[in-house]
């Protein structure tokens, strides 16, 4: 394999890592009101929060890496991607920022309308990303008009095609189910037992989104090994689903965990060797080859990143023991 | 007014707007990393109420940090793609390096902290603060590195096909001059504003400490709890603390500051003139005070001052270390530089960079002027009696960070016309496929939410520093010893 395609690949596990991570975060987001609710809804929107609270900024931190990871491996795929996609880019950036003040301010001030507007900001910057990520990474597999001059000139209408939105209908069910998941292992009382119902109830929507979507990719883009990995994601997808259902919670996110890592490995595989294909032209698609850094930027960066990345991996996953324990109300009052 | 011109000012806004959080995440980190060290070492409860309190002050400015800075990785890509796609072998390198080393460990190990003070040993859990702290602190070394390049371009080559610049030597980027020096001075300037920050809390905490009425019931919005005698004790401890880091980060800010302005001189001769506002090629230059300078505009390499006082020979000694140093003047460099560069305006904005480093060095040694001041007035545990002198204090917080704020806007706008010296114009950096309305949109977007986070930030800090610390940590009561478990925060 050669250093960009090394990079390709390390790319591709940089956001694996983002969206199996903050995947569970934007479904506890979203689900947020709909498992906090009835007579202790502050109480109990407080164990879906604070279940993320010690995690949520450390994978959030997966999509600064992959993104930075993208300048300096590919400035051209990092360029184009960012400007082509200026207005989704910019809808996701307000809804971070919103929703990661949220987090942090909302139970600051003992005010039931304070805690309702940052619950707004938490709810639509969980689900705005998850929906608008799909969108995005469908239209990056579709391709764009990306012009000889590597400018992407498609206007935002352009990139809400029949496609792409079925695309950001599938990240978010497949990341509510996911977070869904999530909450049933890692809270008790009244939110597992929502939370599990949660699951339930949005399963089959994303098993047929997440079927839709990725049958789609495989159709148009696809090569003989993706259509096994996009089998192994809808099939994990209902694995995890019957699994919370018979209360094998550890095991369930596991194969959600799965769903969502085999689904991003589907659109990366779908995508190579492109990087951002062009709908005008084949000849000026970006590819792994031209919008390569140097050897000697990717092989320095391959030595760092394989020296330090596991390392990240080690303190995180760490960081889940030491808070594997189950949130419960008694945990926020 | 086109794209560029609104890209620009959204890069200003949000760059500065994201920079007024980052002093105080640096320099917090280790003042609250200290205070908890110094509870870990002596076991008085006094120390971990200092930690808690203001580790929470700590907690609501990480957040604004931390979503700002979002901002500012993707903005290089969206609003300056031809910029990112030039430069991304080499500016990249030092972000993704920033990513990976500094903000994994930042953000994982501030949640260890936050959740997790009934989970881990104590010894484990002040390890947690100090990994934050590290992680800040190194996540300034890569970003300034990068912003040193863009400067002062080294350790790279263009490749003459592509047209884009590619790395030759990552070690030269990391130990180019300009970027140890502004590493040195950058973060020595976050603890001034931290250590001003410690002050004018506890500076308002001393000034209030008497108010011990109830005003409002417990549970009212308003409610203020009574201040508890060990109250000002503690103040005063964390008054001297801020005063000593205010005073030793001065020490550094000044040297460091003494020093760039040498590279000043040596690597951006243009940025040096403009801030003086030196037109012709001068030796023995003096140090201008206040001047008002004409400046034609399409009319460059003919600018003068009409109004000019100045002391003698500080600026040759500045520098360049010797009263008798030649300084460049801006006419002459307009003329290399057009010889050099071809035909165009290679001038910054003049009266913006001259009145920034004035404002950038007054506001700055009066800051640090209030942390030494201040260790003089509170030696052997004196306090001051004046009212004046703790409002002074406080007032001393928002000149730090206004000085830090008119530092950037000299380094930025002392670059132009470049985004990178000698290699890219920022006229040629923009991201051609990206419209006015497009800009316009995010620009305002970000300005009126930035506007309204930053009310909220305020106020909400406002209002912790109003409760005290028997907010987030209660007083036991009368004869009561102090709990023995310490819960964690939690949202």
């Amino acid at each position: 394999m050669d250093l960009p395609t090394v990079w390709f690949v390390a790319i591709a596990v940089l956001w694996t890592g983002y969206f199996v991570l903050e995947g569970f975060d934007f479904g506890v987001g979203t689900l947020l009101p709909v498992l906090g609710r009835g007579r202790d809804r502050d109480a109990d929107r407080r164990v879906v929060i604070n279940a993320i609270g010690p995690v949520w900024d450390g994978n959030e931190v997966w999509l600064i890496t992959a993104i930075g990871a993208m300048f300096a491996a590919f400035p051209a795929w990092y360029a184009a991607t960012l400007s082509g996609f200026y207005l989704p880019v910019l809808l996701i950036i307000v809804a971070l920022i919103g929703r990661g003040v949220a987090f942090e301010y909302r139970g600051k001030v003992d005010d039931p309308r304070w805690r309702a507007r940052w619950d707004a900001a938490i709810i639509a910057g969980s689900a705005v990303p998850a929906f608008v990520w799909g969108v995005v990474f469908a239209n990056i597999v579709r391709g764009v008009e990306l012009g000889a001059d590597g400018v992407v000139r498609s206007g935002l209408l352009d990139l809400l095609t029949p496609y792409a939105l079925v695309g950001g209908l599938a990240t978010l069910a497949l990341f509510v189910l996911h977070g869904a998941v999530f909450l049933a292992l890692k809270t008790d009382g009244p939110v597992r037992r929502r939370a599990r119902g949660a699951a339930r109830a949005v399963a089959p929507g994303a098993a047929v989104a997440l079927f839709a979507f990725l049958a789609w990719t495989q159709d148009d883009h696809g090569s003989g090994w993706t259509a096994v990995v996009a089998a192994v994601a809808v099939a994990a997808l209902l694995a995890g689903a019957g699994l919370v259902v018979a209360r094998r919670e550890g095991w369930a996110f596991v194969a959600t965990a799965v769903a969502v890592a085999a689904t991003t490995v589907v659109l990366f595989g779908a995508l190579f060797p492109a990087v951002l294909p062009s709908l005008l032209d084949p000849a000026f698609d970006l590819t792994v080859a031209n919008a390569a850094s140097a050897p000697y930027t990717l092989g320095l960066l391959s030595w760092i990143g394989a020296a330090f990345l596991p390392l990240v991996v080690l303190y995180q996953s760490w960081s889940y023991w030491v808070f594997r324990r189950r949130v419960t109300r008694a945990h926020v009052s | 007014m086109d794209a560029l011109d609104l890209a620009r000012w959204q890069f200003g806004i949000t760059t500065i707007y994201h920079f007024l959080f980052v002093p105080l995440t640096i320099g917090l980190s280790v003042v609250v990393a200290s205070l908890q060290t110094a509870w870990h070492r002596t076991g008085r409860a006094e120390y971990l109420r200092a930690t808690k309190f203001f580790g929470k002050l700590f907690l609501i400015n990480f957040a604004m940090g931390v979503v700002t800075g979002i901002v500012q990785e993707f903005q290089f890509g969206m609003n300056w793609s031809t910029y990112s796609t030039f430069v991304g072998d080499v500016f990249g390198a030092p972000l993704a390096l920033e990513a990976l080393l500094a903000f994994f460990l930042e953000s994982t190990f501030i949640g260890l902290w936050i959740f997790g003070w009934d989970r881990l040993p104590r010894r484990v859990h002040l390890a947690t603060i100090w990994a934050a702290a590290i992680g800040s602190n190194l996540s300034a070394f890569f970003i300034l590195a990068a912003n040193a390049w863009m400067r002062h371009p080294v350790g790279f080559a263009v490749d003459p096909e592509t047209g884009r610049a590619y790395l030759t030597d990552i070690v030269a980027v990391l130990t180019n001059p300009q970027a140890i020096a502004t590493y040195l001075h950058v973060v020595s300037a976050s603890f001034v504003v931290a250590g001003l920050f410690v002050v004018a809390v506890s500076a308002y905490k001393l000034l209030h400490r008497e108010r011990a009425v109830l005003t409002h019931p417990a549970g009212s919005a308003g409610f203020r709890p009574p201040v508890h005698p060990d109250e000002p004790g503690m103040f005063r401890r964390t008054l001297r603390a801020g005063l000593v880091t205010t005073a030793l980060a001065g020490v550094v800010v000044t040297l460091s500051g003494d020093h760039q302005a040498k590279l000043m001189a040596e690597y951006s001769p243009m940025k040096l003139a403009s801030a003086e506002a030196i037109w012709d090629t001068e030796s023995a230059a003096g140090f201008s005070l206040f001047a008002i300078g004409s400046h034609e505009i399409g009319e460059v390499g003919v600018g003068r001052n009409i109004i000019d006082v100045e002391v003698p020979y500080v600026l040759s000694v500045l520098a360049t270390g010797s009263p008798a140093g030649e300084v460049e003047g801006i006419n002459d460099l307009q003329r290399r530089f057009t010889e050099q560069f071809g035909p165009g305006d290679y001038t910054p904005n003049i009266p913006v960079l001259y009145w920034s480093f004035r404002l950038m060095m007054g506001l700055g040694l009066a800051g640090v002027g209030v942390g030494v001041a201040g260790l003089w007035l509170t030696r052997r545990g004196a306090l001051p009696q004046q009212r004046w002198m703790y409002r002074v204090a406080i007032a001393a917080l928002p000149a730090a960070l206004a000085a830090n704020i008119f530092g950037w806007v000299l380094t930025e706008i002392g670059r132009q016309p470049w985004t990178v010296v000698g290699q890219l114009l920022t006229a040629a950096s923009v991201s051609p496929g990206v419209s006015l309305a497009e800009v316009a949109l995010s620009l305002s977007v970000f300005t009126l939410l930035y506007g309204a986070l930053a009310v909220v930030e305020v106020r909400l800090l406002l209002r912790y520093v109003a409760a005290g610390p028997g907010h987030v940590m209660p007083y036991p009561g009368e004869g009561e010893p102090e709990p023995e478990s310490i819960p964690a925060f939690v949202y």
